[in-house]
């Protein structure tokens, strides 16, 4: 669907409206309450009106945790706004809790005064008992310092479905609907996109469509009858490039990064995939594009889909496999085959909270030193991790064109957070990707499958070309020829050609930008998805004045040639990392710059507000 | 296959000094398969041999083909990878008992069950050669090696039941030494449209010596083995006096004559729809029975790449020519001026 920004906002206004710069809101449910499905229709239809928006789903391990329980609240933020934004907001201006236990988990992130709606329905005995309330907290006078607006939402939505003839069950699922009806209200929204939604998703099932557009419509019509609400909000579109837009999410954005990077390379996409939690997304999404020549494989184990990939990239198609960090710790041992058969190939790791299966639905960027150091014997890959949900597309294009490049397995970072996160992407047209050039050796005259190029680059001979048939493995291979070789000269030099290969990536990629002043007080690096919270911090503190700068590192490895004069024009260095000091760790043994470091391991991504504490304290500190 | 001239066995050979023991019993299987693609006019370019890790996977260094040496286990992985991204290459696995049903048992399952279209050769010599003589997965029950003084306490697996249980389209087996049938074993398994499991029966001269003497030895082989044949009443023995009849659900062996003829005796069916037959044979073993030589089952499905060629054709019939410039403009779009 299309919507010109020009062609909307033509209902009329019975109440008063003031106007916001920007809004965070955050449904808070049951994981059978379609929060999901209702922060995902407010983040679109925000888009699709013009806002920047950036989300933040936060959703437990468990698929239906029982009803009611704390384990089993389920939560989408978004932040919308009419100027950039780059996080999903540190606190909420509004809570929907749909039952106690979504209110006790979530009422510590709305601001003071902030709007709480409650659906009153859920607040049984049982339920408050569930959420460890002793008193209801509704009469207890514990919510005094929100707006709390009291909505009997489950009754409301049955009543209002009663014209679709559903069951009784059914009719009550329709209440995220009717929760999301009145927000839009409050929030001056349109209904169109989320009926338009509803139409083609539901079309083939009328009763339910009606159910869910009736409930959509009592929700808004509520907000506007009922008394209860003196005011309304708006937040007036933003001013961001002009272009055609869509909403990305992570996942979505390195889907079709890959599908663009295997067309701009005139190659079928071969994906190579075991399910896992954050990561299977991106095989969902390939899988349904398979008439772009997508060879979604989705393998038994981990292993396999890396040792498939690596057949697929010797075969000659655009190889990638993708994964969480548990999936990484068993692929290890095929990526150092990789390295040493110098085959190219993509390694997603959409990080997430660990060790071991660790926090599954939660973010994290623990698997960095995994990503470098994590295998045996000296092997060496470069590792670049993407900075925002939309940025995923162009990172996966960056890997692969490196991969290709270079004839070596490319790490991508990623994570929960830019994984299931989303915000507007302006759409590119295919024609301003720059193609990706593949040469696959042809000459059969004197050919030798590790003769090496200027960079370093052995050739990509492909079966099925006549005359070039050679054989790769993971022995050490003699240089040049490629033939096995235990000679100990030979391993050395095997071993500095390697190391030398990927630290010519450097001479492929963009210097490193410092956002602010190029020297000063304090530098402030990130990497990943910390991006949005770091450069914001940044941005408060320039605007208040102070010296402090950003350095956000797109390739972990190598990194870019200038990144040590940077780091040493600055008196305090702070990294910023959702680990417990990683990336510092390698600044400092690298450059033997001493840094400071913010960690936090918490299956969160930062608040702006802790980064920008951090930062008065050490600025406070001098 | 595209067959640009005729090649020769020597053709087949790379240029690489071939390093197994003296006597090992893979040499005679490295020269089966070159006099193999040699006559049926199978080409170097379009071939590519993958292997894992162990004495048998060495192979591909061998051939003049294309080639992968992988990592333990990981061949029918590697070669499922190759044969999706160009499903128009010969595609053949080499592996062996530590190698395809230790660390590699989960790949080889799902490989088979795929029906992708591989050759998958398990060299079976009943022993680790490459670490120097632990038991394996086949080892028989009590065998003593340098990782089992006592005696092995664990059950061994039988490679042709399991590939079997794995829903198998072609399973096969032979001996290292018996070279003609395994040549003939080799081009059925060549001509098979799906993966091929052969189980060659390989004598680790170093480490497990004359583990298949009863099935390899001049002297004494026919009386140990049958050969497949189908279609034909199971008959074996040196006399060929001697057959495989059912009794109830169990075999049983007869000495013909004396009122038993071979019509009394089961007739061999390899593209029998239901794998019953496959299994009862592959359960058969020395010294009880003579052990099945030959095809135990051979039936046709659709190959996974085939399939998956054809869903892709589909798809691409169905959602019409869509564009990278349709794909980003999926969903939901909003203009901004
Ligand atoms: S150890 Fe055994 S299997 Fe390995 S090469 Fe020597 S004889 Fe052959």
């Amino acid at each position: 669907m299309t919507t010109a920004t020009t062609a909307q906002d033509s209902h009329h206004r019975s109440k008063a409206t003031t106007e916001l710069q920007h809004a965070a809101i955050r449904f808070a449910g049951d994981s059978g309450d379609g929060m999901q499905l209702a922060g995902t229709q407010f983040t679109n239809t925000s888009a699709v009106f013009g806002n920047d928006v950036s989300t933040l789903p936060d959703f437990p391990a468990e698929i239906r945790a029982p009803a009611g329980t704390l384990a089993g609240v389920s939560g989408f933020q978004i932040n919308f706004s009419s100027h950039p934004i780059h996080t999903p907001g540190d606190q909420v201006d509004a809570l929907i809790a749909m039952n106690p236990a979504a209110l006790r988990t979530n009422i510590k992130d709305l601001i003071d005064g902030g709007i709480l709606i409650v659906n009153t329905d859920e607040f049984t005995a049982t339920n408050l008992k569930l959420a460890k309330f002793d008193q209801n907290p509704l009469e207890s006078g514990e919510l005094k310092p929100y707006r709390v607006y009291k909505v009997p939402i489950t009754k409301h939505t049955l009543e209002a479905v009663v014209p679709a003839g559903l069951g009784s069950k059914e009719s009550a699922r329709c209440r995220n609907f009717y929760a999301l009806g009145l927000v839009f209200w409050l929030f001056d929204r349109p209904l169109d996109t989320t009926l338009n939604w509803i139409h083609s998703k539901f079309g083939k099932v009328p009763a339910v469509a009606e159910a869910n557009t009736l409930a959509l419509k009592a929700g808004y019509n509520f907000g506007e009858t009922a008394e209860l609400f003196p005011v309304r909000y708006k937040v007036n579109r933003a001013r961001l490039a002009p272009g055609r837009y869509r909403n990305l999410t992570g996942n979505q954005a390195l889907a079709i990064g890959l599908i663009t990077a295997a067309r701009k390379a005139g190659k079928a996409l071969f994906y190579g995939s075991y399910p896992i939690t954050p990561a299977s997304d991106i095989l969902h999404e390939l899988s349904a594009n398979k008439n772009f020549d997508v060879r979604t494989f989705q393998a038994e184990d981990e292993i396999a889909a890396i040792c498939a990939t690596i057949g697929a990239a010797y075969a000659g198609a655009i190889s990638v496999t993708g994964t969480s960090g548990p999936g990484v710790a068993l692929k290890q041992e095929a990526i150092g085959l990789a390295v040493m058969t110098e085959l190219p190939l993509v390694i997603v790791n959409v990080q997430r909270g660990g060790p071991s299966t660790g926090l599954p639905t939660k973010t994290e960027q623990a698997d960095l030193w995994q990503a470098i150091l994590g295998r045996n014997g000296e092997c060496p890959v470069p590792v670049i991790a993407a900075q925002s949900p939309a940025d995923c597309f162009h990172a996966a294009i960056e890997a692969v064109r490196i991969a290709v490049r270079f004839m070596t397995p490319v790490i991508l970072l990623t994570d929960g957070y830019l994984a299931n996160g989303s915000e507007p992407w302006r759409i590119m047209a295919s024609g301003e990707i720059a193609p990706i050039e593949v040469r696959h050796a042809q000459e059969a005259a004197d050919f030798q499958p590790y003769r090496r190029d200027e960079l370093g680059a052995r050739p990509w001979a492909i079966p099925g070309t006549p005359g070039l048939e050679h054989r790769i493995g993971g022995l050490e291979k003699q240089d040049v020829t490629g033939n096995v070789n235990y000679e100990p000269e030979n391993h050395q030099r095997m071993v500095n050609l390697r190391a030398e290969k990927v630290a010519n990536v450097a001479t492929q990629i963009p210097e490193q930008e410092v956002f602010g002043d190029e020297s000063g007080e304090l530098l402030l690096v990130s990497w990943g998805g910390t991006y949005g919270s770091v450069r914001t911090a940044c941005e408060r503190m320039r605007e208040a004045g102070h010296s402090v700068s950003h350095m956000h590192l797109r390739w972990l490895n190598p990194m870019p040639g200038n990144v040590e004069q940077l780091l040493r024009r600055f008196r305090r260095v702070l990294v910023c990392e959702l680990n417990m000091g990683q990336l510092q760790f390698m600044l400092q043994g690298r450059f033997c710059i001493p840094c400071v470091g913010l960690h936090k391991v918490q299956g969160r991504p930062f608040i702006v507000g802790e980064i920008v504490s951090r930062i008065e304290e050490l600025l406070g500190g001098r | 296959m595209s067959q640009v001239k005729t090649l020769t066995v020597k053709d087949f050979k790379s240029d690489q000094e071939v390093r197994w023991c003296p006597g090992c019993g893979d040499y005679a299987i490295l020269n089966q398969m070159q006099k193999v693609f040699a006559e049926l006019g199978l080409s170097r370019e379009n071939t590519v041999f993958v292997s894992g890790i162990g004495c048998s996977s060495r192979f591909p260094y061998y051939m003049s083909t294309y080639g992968v040496h992988g990592i333990h286990g990981r061949a029918p992985a590697i070669a499922t990878g190759v044969k999706i991204a160009n499903p128009g290459l010969n595609v053949w696995v080499i592996t062996g008992d530590g190698d395809g049903l230790s660390i590699g048992g989960n790949h080889l399952l799902h490989t088979i069950r795929r029906n992708v279209n591989l050759k998958i050769i398990l060299f079976n010599n009943r022993i680790y050669g490459l670490t120097k003589g632990q038991y394996s997965p086949t080892s028989e029950f009590g065998k003593k090696t340098k990782s089992t003084p006592f005696g092995s306490i664990d059950y061994p697996m039988h490679p042709i039941s399991v590939a079997i249980g794995a829903e198998v389209t072609f399973v096969a087996r032979c001996v290292d030494v018996d070279v003609k049938y395994q040549q003939y074993v080799l081009k059925r398994a060549a001509e098979h449209q799906g993966t091929a499991f052969v189980e060659i029966y390989q004598d680790c001269n170093v480490y497990n010596h004359e583990a298949f003497d009863y099935a390899s030895d001049r002297q004494v082989r026919d009386d140990h083995v049958l050969y497949l044949e189908h279609g034909k009443p199971m008959i074996f023995g040196k006399e060929r006096n001697k057959g495989i009849r059912l009794n109830g659900t169990h075999p049983e062996v007869v000495e013909l004559g004396s009122g038993i003829t071979a019509d009394d005796l089961l007739i061999h069916d390899e593209r029998a729809p239901e794998p019953t037959l496959a299994y009862l044979l592959s359960r058969m073993r020395h010294p009880e029975f003579p052990e099945p030589m030959g095809v135990y089952r051979a039936i046709q499905l659709p190959t996974y790449e085939n399939l998956l060629v054809d869903q892709i054709a589909a798809v691409s019939q169905k959602l019409g020519p869509r564009s990278l410039d349709d794909l980003f403009n999926e969903g939901d779009t909003w203009v901004v001026d």
